[in-house]
């Protein structure tokens, strides 16, 4: 028997993993309509809660959950007629009722998950909010956890949810995949804000944690869905395989108080092997195909970094190359930031301050942590420690994080005069 | 010569309206069709669901960019509309990038009110 934590355990993981893949065949049934979807797979939530401690997990949880939500759907909309009946009537035009497009031709559930991948990214959604219905819809996070995430009130987050999910409502039945031939349009937009999602994950940008793996590992797993369905597009392969890789090193970059360790300084024996094998793996692959992209690069990039036995033993001069096409693939300062960070490496840390410099990155991300932080670390490699504090305390007021802060207050003290540190951390300033 | 009535307010308005005040307002769009029918006057019109709803198409370079949001560059006017039936936002996004003027104007996609859908 089970008792009733393991059912609120059974169920909390379920949630966080199959959330979205349980929503949305409920969002194509209901016509694209969240508040019913949302509704009725809370509710087969809340009678698993009450049924399973008694009767025993099903044999398939999910698909319980799956078919309970089914029906009570069903029983959503009947209610919700009900209410509309006096409204209904006032229709000038030939409305027609929506219907339940079910069996035959009903398609799989994969493809209704591809579809609301889609849906949540679809350009007729400001980037803000897609990210925020990526977050709700594709991770489970409700409103007040996105809010916390990105330092807005619940309220607003909330709104953005409504509008952007009565947009898609009243639109019609955009909860799809686009067209074969429209895909290299709608492409970019999906593999952006899965990569949001991972690094919201990756580094969480403010709050207390520095991690939050479940979002790593839903933004994963989602990116994998994409590549199974999409087995022809070497971006999608790219994006999974720099997931992938990024996150075989996930256990090295905290220490034992929870603070984040800094890549020239990680414990490369806990770095997850396998994980790193089947990214490198799919680069290949990607790669094999002849049409690179921004995705692929940067995966390439994380493969080298990967591959360094030690931080000395790693291949800057491949590295710097690599920054090169990217930053023509995807120009930007963000890009010549971590160009510059391998310059560095490569021809030394003046020849990367003046780069920088050159690129007028000092003007154009002033508010960019890693900007300050590494000029920072090149200034006290130049012995310019004074120069190298001001940078620091700058990168100080930017960081939201308290594990961030931590990191960036031991750097400072490492550098009061006292204290005959060497050049500083150099952590790929990748955001 | 045909006519096209183009019906400008502030959408907010509807949205406080009390349920009496929106009754008084449809029936008083119903007597105004019916007027425009019995007269063979009535060619066609519909409502609009919120701007909020919008989705604009411009064609650059061959490239179709969607983007959310109302067509809101006041130095250009609307010259014209289609009413089409489409399944859905996408398919009548692929009409919207085949009007000819995609290329150098915008073309604002509005879902037009349906009862059962919604408003917004």
């Amino acid at each position: 028997m089970n008792s009733p934590l393991s059912t609120v355990e059974h169920l909390e993981a379920l949630f966080r993993r199959d959330y979205p893949a349980l929503l949305a065949p409920l969002l194509r049934r209901c016509g694209g309509d969240f508040e019913r979807a949302e509704e009725a797979l809370s509710q087969a939530f809340t009678e698993a809660l009450m049924r399973w401690p008694k009767t025993g997990l099903p044999a398939s949880p999910a698909a319980w959950l799956a078919a309970v939500a089914k029906r009570r759907s069903i029983d959503v909309r009947r209610r919700g007629l009900r209410e509309q009946r006096a409204l209904d009537a006032l229709a000038s035009t030939g409305a027609e009722m929506e219907t339940d497009r079910d069996s035959p031709g009903e398609p799989d559930s994969g493809a209704d998950l591809l579809g609301l991948i889609f849906a949540c990214c679809h350009p007729t959604l400001s980037e803000e909010a897609q990210v925020t219905l990526a977050l709700n819809a594709l991770c489970g996070l409700p409103a007040l956890e996105i809010a916390r995430a990105f330092l807005v009130s619940e309220v607003t987050v909330a709104q953005r949810l409504v509008r952007a999910k009565a947009k898609l409502r009243a639109n019609g039945a955009c909860v799809e995949a686009p067209a074969a031939e429209r895909l290299a349009e709608r492409l970019p937009a999906v593999l952006r804000v899965l990569y949001l999602l991972f690094n919201e994950g990756h580094a969480a940008t403010r709050g207390e944690h520095w991690q939050r793996s479940e979002l790593c590992e839903q933004a994963l797993r989602l990116a994998a869905h994409l590549a199974e369905r999409l087995p022809d597009q070497p971006e999608v392969e790219g994006l999974l395989a720099l997931m992938e890789l990024t996150h075989a090193r996930r256990a090295a970059r905290l220490d034992s108080s929870g603070f984040p360790v800094l890549l020239a300084d990680q414990d490369r024996a806990v770095w997850d092997r396998a994980a790193l094998e089947r990214g490198r793996g799919r680069l290949a692959a990607a790669l094999a195909r002849r049409q690179v992209g921004p995705f692929q690069v940067q995966a390439a990039i994380a493969a080298l970094h990967g591959s360094a036995p030690t931080a000395a033993d790693t291949d800057w001069p491949q590295i710097l190359e690599l920054y090169r096409v990217l930053l023509a693939l995807e120009p930007g300062p963000v890009v010549a930031l971590n160009l510059c960070v391998a310059l560095a490496e490569v021809a030394g840390p003046a020849a990367a301050l003046e780069e920088l410099e050159r690129q007028g990155l000092s003007a154009s991300l002033d508010g960019y942590l890693h900007l300050h932080s590494t000029k920072a670390s090149l200034l006290a490699r130049l012995d310019r420690p004074e120069e190298a504090r001001r940078a620091l305390r700058r990168a100080l007021e930017l960081a939201d994080n308290r594990a961030e802060r931590a990191l960036l207050l031991g750097r400072l003290q490492a550098l009061e005069p006292e204290r005959g540190d060497d050049g500083g951390p150099r952590e790929d300033p990748c955001p | 010569m045909q006519y096209l009535i183009l019906i400008y307010a502030d959408e907010r308005v509807y949205q406080t309206m009390t349920q009496e005040e929106t009754l008084a307002m449809l029936a008083g769009y119903t007597r105004f069709s019916d007027d425009l029918r019995s007269k063979g006057a009535h060619l066609g019109g519909n409502r609009l669901t919120y701007v909020g709803n919008a989705s604009t198409v411009r064609v650059r370079g061959g490239r179709a960019q969607v983007t959310d949001g109302p067509f809101a560059e006041t130095k250009e006017q609307l010259g014209g509309y289609f009413l089409v039936e489409a399944e859905g936002l996408d398919a009548a996004l692929e009409w919207a990038r085949q009007v000819p003027c995609a290329v150098r104007g915008s073309i604002e996609v509005r879902p037009v009110w349906s009862m059962p859908a919604g408003p917004a």
